[in-house]
């Protein structure tokens, strides 16, 4: 399938800083794809990069094909993009500020259109209101509806669930899923808040200090640590200490603790290596009551990339 | 029954018109903006009140004069450059002072503003080009300076002619118009200017600051630092050939000052009594008949103003408008 947005090499460095570093994205039509790294890592400047906004130092970007330092406006034309802390103009009711979104689009006929992307967002009844007044998360759902103006095929958010009450992050990622599920919009999510986004991305990429350190479906990457292991609890019967050297006296198993309950033993196991593990059980006689994976949340993973990276920084 | 182009308009996007109508979008905010904002609002106040003031101490003066003067002719421009008590500037000088506030009025804010308020970069992700955004707020500034300007002098006209009696003639009017023209640039250098400072600054109160410092300092010390410059390119020493050499390059120099171009221009665009704004000698004036420009003669005089103001206008805002397109969006 092709991608919507391809990059490689994507580079943008100022002076000596690299702030992105040699970024290859690929992000498929109609999915939403996660961008999770904390602040500071990159990820705004890779969007503006993406929008032509910002000019690339090295690397290849395509966004529907189109490059955006070429061809900016057709990329802008097709691209719907609510930024960071997006701002309104005070003044201006919430409508008006959709108007002039869909006037600068060169739309004639957009008066429903307003209308019905105000339902969409929720904000049917404040539309008229003054934009100064609106709260942060009412600012927020009108920049999807201002992103939405243009009838997008990418709609890129950065931390859109920042500064929003909890139950308008909920609100906000149904909206999300929505749009990529009903409407087909391919998504791109930037978002430092994991836990918050994990739920609705169809796959993620972690992005810290430029680099994308792993990127798959939430699952996957939640399934396989940095080394490739797995964490895998096994539930065994009989004496515990015979069980727990049948374990550890197979190859593919290492680092053995006791798990929850007595008799359980959690173990690293090299990726791919379930099956032979238990058979090699099996035939040492154990009596295997229960194996299960142990997948870790994003947010223990991110922070345990954060870790390698203040190690290195602290080995350079 | 639709028409083969009408199908082919709504079929295809077209990104021309759209793109030719980004900047009209862009402007057409801005002067409803402007229309309602409360600066409008108060500068309208401001100009109409300082406006009536001057314009009937000035028609208050003509008339006592009036009787005993012979040969007065365009007595109604003088509404424009006449002092009379209790006001103590003439209006011309009223609107010289003004037009640089204006243009920074409407100018200082053009890209801070939108930079605090955090609208930037959901600005410049619409699918048009960036120096779209600046012209239209250039245009948009300017239009409703217009506006204010014309209002101005329609005033000034209409009380004129209810106090003095006196309706313009042709040639007055067109002078009038010239004038106008003129005074639009000259905001129009100060609009740019301050546009150039907001693209430059992060905060709105600072790109205000930089080009109100500026027109400080060429109003209050520009005579000083023409002079000082003048006397380094120019020493004098104590020749009289020295010394109208130094008088020349200091009425050079100060010609680079957009303050000192419009006073000049003004002068002699609503004055067809004033002949040059150079240095004129004793023996020059000697027996030289008074007697009127035509409004083609005084456009020869000043035309060297005029074409400098216009240089430096566009210079401003090539410099505002590269200063955009470079601009980092990063907030």
């Amino acid at each position: 399938m092709a991608s919507t947005i391809r990059s490689r090499k994507l580079t943008k460095t100022y002076g000596e800083h690299t702030v992105v570093d040699r970024l290859d994205l690929d992000i498929d039509a109609g999915e939403v794809f996660g961008l999770l790294g904390p602040n500071g890592a990159g990820k705004t400047t890779t969007i503006l990069m993406l929008l032509g906004l910002i000019e690339p130092t090295k690397g290849k970007i395509e966004v529907l094909g189109l490059d955006p330092r070429w061809n900016p406006i057709e990329v802008k034309r097709k691209v719907g993009y609510l930024p960071d802390a997006v701002g309104f103009y005070d003044p201006m009711t919430g409508r008006e500020n959709l108007r002039f979104t869909a006037r600068l689009n060169g739309l004639d006929d957009y008066e429903d259109l307003i209308e019905s992307l105000l339902d969409l967002v929720g904000l049917g009844e404040a539309g008229d209101q003054p934009a100064g007044e609106y709260s942060r998360g009412m600012k927020q759902r009108l920049g999807v509806a201002d992103a939405l103006v243009k009838g997008p095929s990418i709609l890129i958010l950065d931390e859109p669930t920042t500064a929003i009450d909890p139950e308008g992050v909920v609100e906000m990622l149904n909206l999300i899923q929505r749009l990529a599920k009903e409407e087909g919009v391919t998504v791109l999510l930037a978002s430092h808040l994991l836990h918050q986004v994990q739920a609705v991305c169809d796959r993620v990429a972690i992005f810290v200090r430029g680099k994308v350190v792993a990127q798959g479906t939430p699952h996957e990457l939640a399934a396989v640590d940095k080394e490739g292991n797995i964490r895998v609890e096994f539930r065994l019967g009989g004496d515990p200490s015979k069980s727990r050297a049948d374990l550890e006296s197979l190859g593919t198993v290492s680092d053995v603790s006791p798990g929850r309950a007595p008799g359980s033993w959690v173990a690293n196991l090299e990726s791919g290596s379930l099956a032979p593990t238990v058979s090699g059980l099996v035939s040492k006689g154990a009596d295997v009551i229960g194996v299960h994976r142990l997948d870790e949340d994003l947010e223990t993973i991110y922070r345990r990339y954060f870790e390698i990276e203040e190690e290195e920084e602290a080995t350079v | 029954m639709t028409t083969d182009a009408e199908v082919v308009a709504e079929e295809v996007p077209a990104p021309e018109s759209s793109r030719v109508g980004g900047w009209r979008a862009v402007a057409r905010k801005e002067i409803a903006d402007h229309l309602l904002s409360g600066r409008f609002v108060v500068l309208m106040g401001v100009l109409g009140i300082a406006t009536a003031a001057a314009v009937f101490a000035a028609s208050g003066g003509i008339r006592d004069v009036a009787p005993n003067a012979q040969g007065i002719t365009a007595l109604f421009l003088k509404l424009f450059t006449v002092t009379a008590e209790p006001v103590p500037f003439p209006l011309i000088v009223f609107v010289g002072f003004l037009a640089p506030l204006l243009g920074i009025m409407f100018g200082f804010d053009a890209v801070s503003g939108e930079r605090s308020q955090g609208t930037l970069p959901r600005l410049l992700s619409q699918p048009i080009h960036r120096d779209e955004v600046i012209l239209g707020k250039f245009v948009a500034g300017l239009t409703v300076v217009s506006i204010m300007l014309t209002a101005l002098v329609l005033f000034v006209s209409g009380i004129g002619i209810l106090r003095l009696g006196v309706v313009p003639t042709p040639t007055e009017i067109s002078r009038l118009a010239v004038w106008l023209v003129f005074a639009i640039i000259y905001v129009g250098f100060w609009q740019a200017l301050a546009t150039l400072s907001s693209v430059l600054a992060k905060r709105a109160s600072t790109s205000a600051m930089i080009p109100l410092g500026i027109w400080l300092v060429l109003t209050l010390f520009g005579s000083f630092i023409f002079g000082a410059i003048a006397s380094v390119l120019s020493p004098r020493d104590g020749s009289d050939a020295a010394e109208l050499a130094y008088l020349q390059t200091v009425q050079n120099v100060s010609q680079l000052s957009p303050v000192t171009l419009f006073q000049q221009g003004s002068s002699v665009l609503l004055d067809p009594e004033v002949r040059t704004v150079g240095l004129v000698t004793v023996e020059q004036v000697d027996r030289a008949i008074v007697s009127e420009l035509n409004l083609t003669q005084s456009l020869a005089v000043v035309w060297p103003q005029i074409a400098i103001l216009v240089a430096l206008t566009a210079v401003m805002f090539a410099a505002a408008y590269i200063a955009f397109m470079r601009d980092e969006v990063r907030a």
